[in-house]
């Protein structure tokens, strides 16, 4: 009951922040709502009994992800989003096929859920624990931990490469040539 | 518990379509970034929903996978923005126009 109770208020808080996330121009505001998503998250993977992934959750998402988001917005300086006067009928368009994908997604866990389920399970054995979590990552799934680690790497390296200076004489044209543009188009 | 699984794929469902809607609704490149980071998010708690109801860990082991995939597309993802940002001055996925002509 209590679980239940628990399960729909986080529930409603995660859709409400999505929700806000999706509907607020400013950049900053939008974080913020992501990250109310992410600790909503957070709390329904406790009612799971997934601890570990519920604090990694909090680290890596609330935590390092977004830090890093909010750095970019803060850095880049950015102002509201232009209001969308061009192609309004899009936007109609896009909810309508939002809707239909929630239809279909919804249609397909419905399915899921009326196959027979030919696992007996015990409700009380939990395997969110970090020690067996552990077991797992380095026996079994020993490969794909590896890999996880070389595409991290190269993601340093790409982020790197992505971001070196540029030569300032270059960078300052670049900027003057987009002003102006602007500026004509004005 | 049967119950309980059908009403956490419903709220997976739900924000991923928000976040699928917020991709195309979206049109500077950060918050579309951010609605791809809730899509990633809500596959995620279907997956651990899974987990919980068989029983089996590797439902938990797959989220951990797609959470170092997110941080390794944060990191590429925000660099891409910020070339981005160096060369147009903005980040509106609009003015991202040069192969258009």
């Amino acid at each position: 009951m209590v679980t239940s109770a628990l399960f729909f208020l986080f529930a409603g808080l995660a859709i409400a922040c999505a929700l806000s996330l999706v509907y607020h121009r400013n950049p900053l505001y939008s974080a913020i709502s992501l990250i109310g998503v992410f600790i909503s998250l957070a709390c329904l993977y406790l009612l799971l009994a997934a601890p570990f992934i519920a604090v990694v959750q909090v680290l890596v998402y609330a935590g390092a992800i977004m830090v890093l988001v909010i750095f970019v917005i803060m850095l880049l300086n950015l102002d509201e989003d232009k209001p969308i006067l061009r192609l309004k009928y899009l936007a109609a368009a896009g909810i309508g096929l939002g809707l239909v994908l929630l239809v279909q997604t919804l249609f397909v866990f419905y399915a899921v859920l009326k196959t027979p389920n030919s696992v007996a399970v015990d409700p009380d054995k939990t395997v969110g624990k970090t020690l067996e979590i552990g077991k797992a990552m380095y026996t079994e799934y020993l490969l794909p931990v590896e890999i996880v680690g070389i595409l991290l790497l190269m993601a340093v390296i790409g982020g790197v490469l992505l971001v070196r200076k540029m030569n300032p004489v270059e960078a300052e044209k670049v900027v003057e040539g987009e002003m102006e543009k602007r500026h004509l188009a004005d | 518990m049967e119950s309980n699984l059908a009403n956490y794929l419903a709220l997976s469902g739900v924000l991923f379509a928000i976040g699928a809607v917020g991709v195309i609704y979206k049109r500077n490149a950060i918050g579309m970034f951010m609605c791809i980071e809730l899509m990633l998010n809500a596959v995620n708690l279907s997956l651990v929903a899974f987990s919980r109801h068989y029983g089996d860990v590797t439902g938990q082991l797959f989220v951990f996978m797609v959470m170092s995939v997110a941080a390794a597309e944060a990191a590429v993802g925000l660099g891409i923005i910020i070339a981005f940002f160096r060369n147009k001055v903005s980040v509106d996925v609009d003015d991202a126009s040069i192969l258009k002509n």
